[in-house]
């Protein structure tokens, strides 16, 4: 524990050096203000401004990254409260009661609450992440390619078990991610693969093309789809407004607690959407309430518990990235990705082998949360001003955005036709109901759960029984079968309560 | 077995991704799958392509063979040729912008967006698809460093 304590003391060191300090300042802002917009959820937000972190140091750019990502979750909440409209899944809850008690004359205290919820929530979720990490780094420091590899597995279940509706889709969908993964030049062997003749393809699809296109165009296309119209609440002036009363915030005591205790669990677990999150965290909020009733209809704890919960779970998304490499969620992969453009090893050696991005990253999320609530209670006027952008100005201009920003990864006009194959792809995804989040995951993983599988082979002649033979890989592959036999689990019980019950 | 079911969309998306399986397996089966030192590049490959082509099967089994879904929402058509309207006009961008450059090929695509999908008067839509490419060109080449695509006024 005392590991994590010097650590973080020397993150703070880092963190608030002036211009590390700017760029968390920056991050938390620009992450706020393109949050709120609606149709732009974390990930695409941190997607469409990477490429402003190309020319940074590279902890500026990881720290600005993270504030970008909190700064986008507490943007979502006012987008909810006001229009009612979710600027992303995991800010679906929020609408239930956050806008019911914006229609009361409350939205001051509504954003108030959310406000606070994130803040407590997300203290609470780096409070874990600072302790937890170093002696779980430390674990998986003894891991070598097979236990990798099946920890990736354990990862890759979730993600098919909790990603989406459909497990059956959301395998479907990792699996092209490790297909267009594998598009390019062979690591061993410099062979090319999957690159239908095209020169620009031998290095490889860019994840930031996927990335932007899969959610930024993609969401763009679902909205003027939708044919969303903005109609905003009146916003309350005066910081006064947006102080919550004492009987709110007595009634929010355990959804704080529920959201940051939920929100950082499940924020771990690779697959598991924010949504997921907050709308666990709102469920129990709910079955424990003695109010039940004044749910759905401006409850200021059902609003609490789930933006508690969505903040909370973007420390707990950090563990897994931080210690095994690992990403939860779209916006973790993307800055996995950042992390390898810019040559860090995600991992276990990440907090051995470079401190001062490690701690100086944990400490910055303690200086982002701080900024955030500063930031957000008396700006969020000016904030909501944002809000007034016509979505016909506002669409292209997110469009243009995304043309600069996968033009700049490489400077090749290839990049911006592959970004308008994705965007479409993304689209016909969610209007099949495939999830887009293992598509992510598994391009992220692939390359690294390839890697890990033919290492692991080469290492025992061929012999898979080097899967099986070491505990903790062993350990890790039956977690992985259990997490995929769930499914069939529930559906035997549910069958036969259903022959217990039949009359 | 539902003739409706046959073009549905578990049905279509299915048999284009068994398609792919089949691909991914044929292709890898091109490389080398096992050597003396261990896999080859087409190990991996072969292995997520069989599970592509049997998950993608089963989605085609479970899509011709579902009932009717409880209370399923019909598709909106309309909300559906708007999105793949404006994708075109996006798409489209890209060879403008290679004559044109990036900017006027943005004040086309604002000017589209202005008037066919949330219509604006003339003025305004022209105003707005004038002065708001003019900003990238402050923020991004000028402000930020970051080079627009191609060229900023020209394709060349």
């Amino acid at each position: 524990m005392l590991d994590g304590v010097y650590g973080l003391i020397h993150g703070f060191s880092v963190a608030l050096q002036p211009s590390v300090l700017l760029w968390c300042v920056v991050g938390c802002f620009l992450g706020t203000i393109i949050g709120i917009l609606p149709g732009l959820g974390p990930a695409a937000t941190i997607a469409i401004l990477l490429p402003l972190t190309f020319n940074m140091d590279p902890t500026g750019g990881i720290i600005m990254l993270a504030g970008i990502y909190y700064g986008a979750k507490y943007g979502g909440s006012t987008t909810s409260i006001l229009l009612n409209m979710p600027g992303e899944a995991s800010s679906v809850a929020s609408c239930i009661d956050g806008y019911q008690m914006a229609r009361k004359g409350r939205a001051g205290a509504a954003l108030g609450i959310a406000a606070i919820a994130s803040f407590v929530a997300g203290t609470f979720g780096i409070v874990i992440l600072t302790l937890l990490a170093p002696p779980l780094a430390e674990f998986a420091l003894r891991f070598s390619s097979p236990e990798f590899f099946a920890l990736m597995v354990v990862g890759l279940s979730l993600v098919v078990l909790l990603a989406g509706d459909s497990k059956l889709k959301s395998l479907l969908s990792l699996i092209v991610g490790l297909w267009l993964t594998s598009i390019g030049t062979d690591l061993f062997t410099g062979q090319s693969r999957f690159t239908f003749g095209y020169s620009e393809l031998v290095g490889g699809v860019e994840f930031m093309v996927i990335a932007v296109g899969v959610y930024a165009i993609a969401e763009v296309m679902s909205s003027v789809a939708a044919g969303e119209k903005t109609q905003l609440l009146p916003v309350p002036r005066g910081l006064r407004n947006y102080l919550p009363s004492r009987e709110e915030l007595k009634a929010c005591r355990f959804a704080f607690v529920n959201g940051s205790i939920v929100g950082f669990f499940i924020g771990m677990l690779p697959g598991a959407a924010s949504s997921v999150s907050s709308f666990v965290a709102y469920g129990i909020e709910k079955a424990v309430s003695k109010r039940k009733e004044l749910f759905g209809k401006g409850a200021p704890e059902g609003l609490a518990a789930p933006e508690g919960a969505n903040n909370a779970d973007s420390s707990g998304a950090m563990l897994p990235l931080l210690t095994f490499g690992i990403p939860a969620g779209g916006s973790t992969a993307i800055m996995l990705s950042a992390l390898i453009l810019w040559g860090f090893r995600p991992g276990p050696l990440l907090i051995v082998e470079s401190p001062d991005l490690f701690w100086g990253l944990v400490a910055s999320m303690y200086i982002g949360n701080v900024v955030l609530l500063i930031m957000n209670l008396p700006l969020v006027p000016l904030f909501a001003q944002i809000l007034r952008i016509p979505l016909g100005l506002l669409f292209p201009m997110i469009l243009g955005v995304s043309i600069v920003g996968a033009y700049a990864v490489s400077g090749n006009l290839f990049d911006v036709t592959s970004l308008a194959f994705f965007g479409v792809l993304g689209y016909v995804m969610v209007l099949l109901g495939f999830p887009t989040a293992p598509l992510i995951l598994g391009f992220v993983l692939g390359d690294s759960m390839e890697r890990a599988l033919r290492q692991s082979l080469s290492m025992s002649g061929g012999d898979p029984m080097i899967l099986i033979d070491r505990p903790i890989a062993a350990t890790f592959l039956v977690i992985a079968l259990l997490i995929l036999l769930s499914p069939l689990v529930g559906r035997l019980r549910r069958a036969r309560s259903d022959v217990v019950t039949a009359p | 077995m539902k003739r409706s079911n046959l073009f549905g969309g578990d049905v279509i998306s299915g048999a284009l991704l068994a398609a792919l399986g089949a691909y991914i397996t044929l292709a890898s089966d091109q490389w080398t799958i096992m050597a003396h030192d261990g896999p080859g590049p087409g190990f991996f490959p072969l292995i997520y392509g069989v599970i592509l082509l049997v998950g993608s099967l089963a989605l085609v089994l479970m899509g011709l063979f579902k009932g009717p879904a409880p209370r399923e929402e019909p598709l909106d058509w309309a909300g559906i040729r708007k999105a793949l309207g404006i994708w075109l006009v996006f798409a489209l961008m890209i060879p403008v912008m290679k004559y044109f450059g990036f900017l006027i090929a943005l004040a086309i695509l604002i000017f589209f967006f202005l008037r066919a999908i949330y219509p604006w008067r003339l003025v305004p839509s022209i105003i707005a698809s004038v002065l708001t490419p003019i900003g990238f060109f402050i923020i991004f080449p000028t402000l930020l460093h970051v080079e627009l695509p191609v060229g900023a006024w020209t394709g060349f």
